[in-house]
């Protein structure tokens, strides 16, 4: 019978590593589809980044309530993942608590405490779940959350309740066990410090039941794990992962600083010094200005999109959303990512990119969106996993300006002005110094 | 008082300690006039050696990049730096955090590297330095003023601290919004909005922003940039509070307590 288990489980932990490892290649893929830019200086400030931003969780402290709240399930999950490593171990060789005999004391200690970390994370879910769905927070009930990514949003916290209620159920059974003397549960005596006392609940129980109930809790969370670990690419939860590579490729220059252009900066040269132009300039292919597509951003761009959790902290301090205009920077993340999933299962089934008809620009983003965006790097600010959404915003600009010509008319006025008086506004040049005449005079 | 230009400097085969860059607001936008001309009363007041490019000068292209026209961003890009490498500039000073913005950090890679100092650090430096005294007893002393942080001084660049030192310089009662430094409300200008009417919505921000810094009660809300100024006595003459409260630039607000 216990082989039979011990089978069984293998063959489940291989296939959710299998299908997890799938998955990871396929978005891998699709981040690839961005432009290639490489993001290498300074490691040791990337370094920096990685511990305070994605380990240090630095920018979520400047909102204490859901920070401390957050920091519990984040320590809960990554502590707790110890016992995961034993739980699995057990599983392959059919043992019970393989490392408590290893660790004497120090296993009562730490069985405690991933307890009471157990018991914080199921009452930040609970308190995360009210939030959400009682005291319904502005930024967690807006337009682009409709549908789906709720939804998303309520399965994780309720999954993590229900694997956290199993984890300290099993403990409490496992407890009676050991009052009972049954064979094979491990004596580790009173360091059920949470589910010690959930256990007289099922004192009255026989052995049999017990045991039924501590396997049926082991096997539910175990299962309840790797589905949780195969559901995570789909999720807005994957920032678990990619929280940490996106903080080490975080943008180190000043955040008011724009993106060059390369070949836009050479056309002019060329313009201006012809003799520096290069024989073949003229034939160079011609490409796309701006982004029109998820394919004209960067990785970065695109890795940013797949590491947005949706929390809404840049659009709760949008200027343009707080006045109630249509731009939401999450949702430039949330479309930016729905379009490069939509086109990842355009290649799984086409073997290549085959046309739509549709682009991440107009079709997802939308003129009126981006032209409310005042380049003020509040949403960059307030990242708390160094996502740029102002960067995405200014490639689909430019590709609206330069590629359609669809600017509004008073930015066409603008244009206009600093070509031929060489200010945004219709002065003559001859009179910018009229302010230091002035002065002369007195 | 004569201000001098480049070219003037250039004729008399001397250099001046810094160029101050006027920046279009600053020159042709009847309100910020009276910021460039503050400052360079201060500048002419504590002795440094100053000039200005005159009818030279142009448009740094931040509208214009930040819009989303890169080309015409090249062009002027291109021009200014031949001027200003023509001319040997290594310092600038300006009292506009968009051109402070793009002179620090886009024009480098253009071939324009230059030493480049937003006015109120400058002022703060000059303070420092004893080359600016404030009158004791100043026109602000003890007034209840709160600060505005532009996006392009603050989170654009992390300049959060020269100015309000200059505003604890002249003895002011320093309140702050609610949202300020890195929490700053953008006063609605930037990103060439200043040259358009607002998306649809419910509000203009720099009525938003406004509300936020009439509730602290200040008298004087104290900017940095010439578009926030404008934006922002827009939003107090919306709320008709012009006669109680002033939106002045930290500069002009230094050359009335020297």
């Amino acid at each position: 019978m216990q082989i039979v288990q011990q089978i069984l489980f293998v063959l489940l932990a291989a296939a959710a590593v299998i299908l997890f490892a799938r998955k990871v290649r396929e978005i891998r893929r699709n981040i690839k589809l961005g432009k290639d830019t490489r993001i290498n200086d300074n490691p040791s400030a990337r370094w920096r980044n990685v511990l305070l931003l994605a380990f240090g969780q630095k920018k979520m402290f400047k909102r204490m309530t859901p920070a401390i709240l957050h920091f519990f399930v984040y320590a809960g999950f990554v502590i707790i993942n110890i016992e995961i490593l034993e739980i699995i171990l057990d599983g392959i060789f059919g043992t019970h608590r393989l490392f408590a005999p290893y660790l004497g004391g120090l296993y009562n200690v730490l069985i405690g405490c991933f307890e009471i970390l157990a018991a914080l994370v199921l009452i930040s879910c609970a308190i995360f779940l009210v939030r959400r769905n009682v005291l319904k927070l502005k930024r967690l009930n807006q337009g682009e959350l409709d549908g789906w990514p709720k939804t998303d949003a309520n399965a994780i916290l309720a999954t993590e309740i229900i694997l956290m209620g199993l984890l300290l159920t099993m403990n409490a059974a496992d407890y009676n066990l050991q009052q009972i003397g049954s064979h094979h549960y491990y004596n580790t005596g009173s360091s059920f410090w949470v589910s010690g006392l959930l256990a007289p609940l099922f004192s009255g129980m026989s052995e049999t039941s017990l045991v039924v109930l501590e396997r049926s809790c082991w096997w539910l969370h175990i299962a309840g794990i790797f589905a949780f670990l195969n559901y995570l690419p789909y999720s807005k939860h994957l920032h678990i992962v990619l929280a940490f590579p996106n903080a080490y490729f975080a943008k180190l220059v000043p955040q008011g600083k724009m993106e060059n252009m390369k070949d836009i900066q050479n056309e002019v040269l060329y313009m201006m010094e012809p003799d520096k132009a290069p024989a073949d300039a003229a034939s160079a292919e011609p490409h796309r200005f701006g982004a029109k597509e998820v394919t004209d951003l960067s990785w970065k761009n695109l890795m940013d999109a797949y590491s947005c959790t949706e929390c809404g902290r840049c659009t709760a301090v949008c200027p343009a959303n707080i006045t109630g205009k249509k731009l939401s920077p999450r949702k430039i993340m949330m479309d930016t990512r729905d379009r490069v999933e939509e086109m990842g299962r355009n290649i799984d089934k086409n073997k290549e990119f085959v046309d739509d008809g549709k682009s991440l620009l107009h079709d997802y983003i939308t003129t009126e969106e981006l032209r409310a965006c005042t380049t003020c790097n509040a949403c960059v600010e307030a990242c708390p996993v160094s996502i740029d959404p102002l960067s995405i915003i200014l490639q689909l600009r430019r590709n609206l300006v330069m590629e359609e010509s669809n600017a509004p008319q008073e930015w066409n006025m603008m244009f206009g002005n600093i070509e031929n008086n060489m200010a945004p506004w219709k002065f003559s040049p001859d009179d910018r110094d009229k302010w230091a005449q002035e002065l002369a005079e007195g | 008082m004569h201000i001098k230009t480049m070219a003037e400097f250039m004729a008399e085969g001397a250099q001046p300690e810094v160029l101050f860059w006027v920046g279009c607001a600053g020159s042709f936008d009847q309100r910020a006039q009276r910021i460039t001309k503050a400052f360079a009363q201060i500048l002419d007041k504590v002795g440094v050696s100053f000039a200005i490019l005159g009818k030279e000068e142009m448009c740094t292209g931040d509208p214009a990049r930040r819009s989303g026209n890169e080309f015409l961003f090249q062009m002027m890009a291109y021009n200014n730096i031949q001027l200003l490498n023509g001319y040997g500039i290594k310092k600038i000073v300006t009292a506009c955090p968009h051109c402070f913005n793009i002179f620090k950090n886009e024009y480098p890679a253009l071939g324009g590297e230059y030493d480049v100092i937003h006015h109120t650090t400058f002022i703060n430096q000059l303070i420092a330095e004893g080359r600016i005294v404030m009158k004791e007893g100043g026109a602000f002393k003890g007034k209840k003023i709160t600060y505005h942080d532009s996006c392009y001084l603050g989170r654009a660049n992390n300049i959060y601290e020269a100015p309000r030192a200059v505003l604890e310089a002249m003895d002011v009662e320093l309140v702050e919004m609610k949202r300020c430094k890195t929490n700053g409300l953008c006063c609605g200008a930037g990103g060439a909005q200043m040259f358009k009417e607002d998306e649809p919505g419910n509000k203009r921000i720099n009525i938003e922003r406004t509300e936020e810094a009439l509730a602290t009660g200040a008298t004087v809300i104290a900017a940095n940039c010439p578009f926030c100024t404008t934006m922002l006595m827009d939003g107090v003459k919306n709320k008709e509070q012009e006669e109680q409260v002033q939106v002045l630039d930290i500069a002009e607000m230094v050359a009335r307590s020297l």
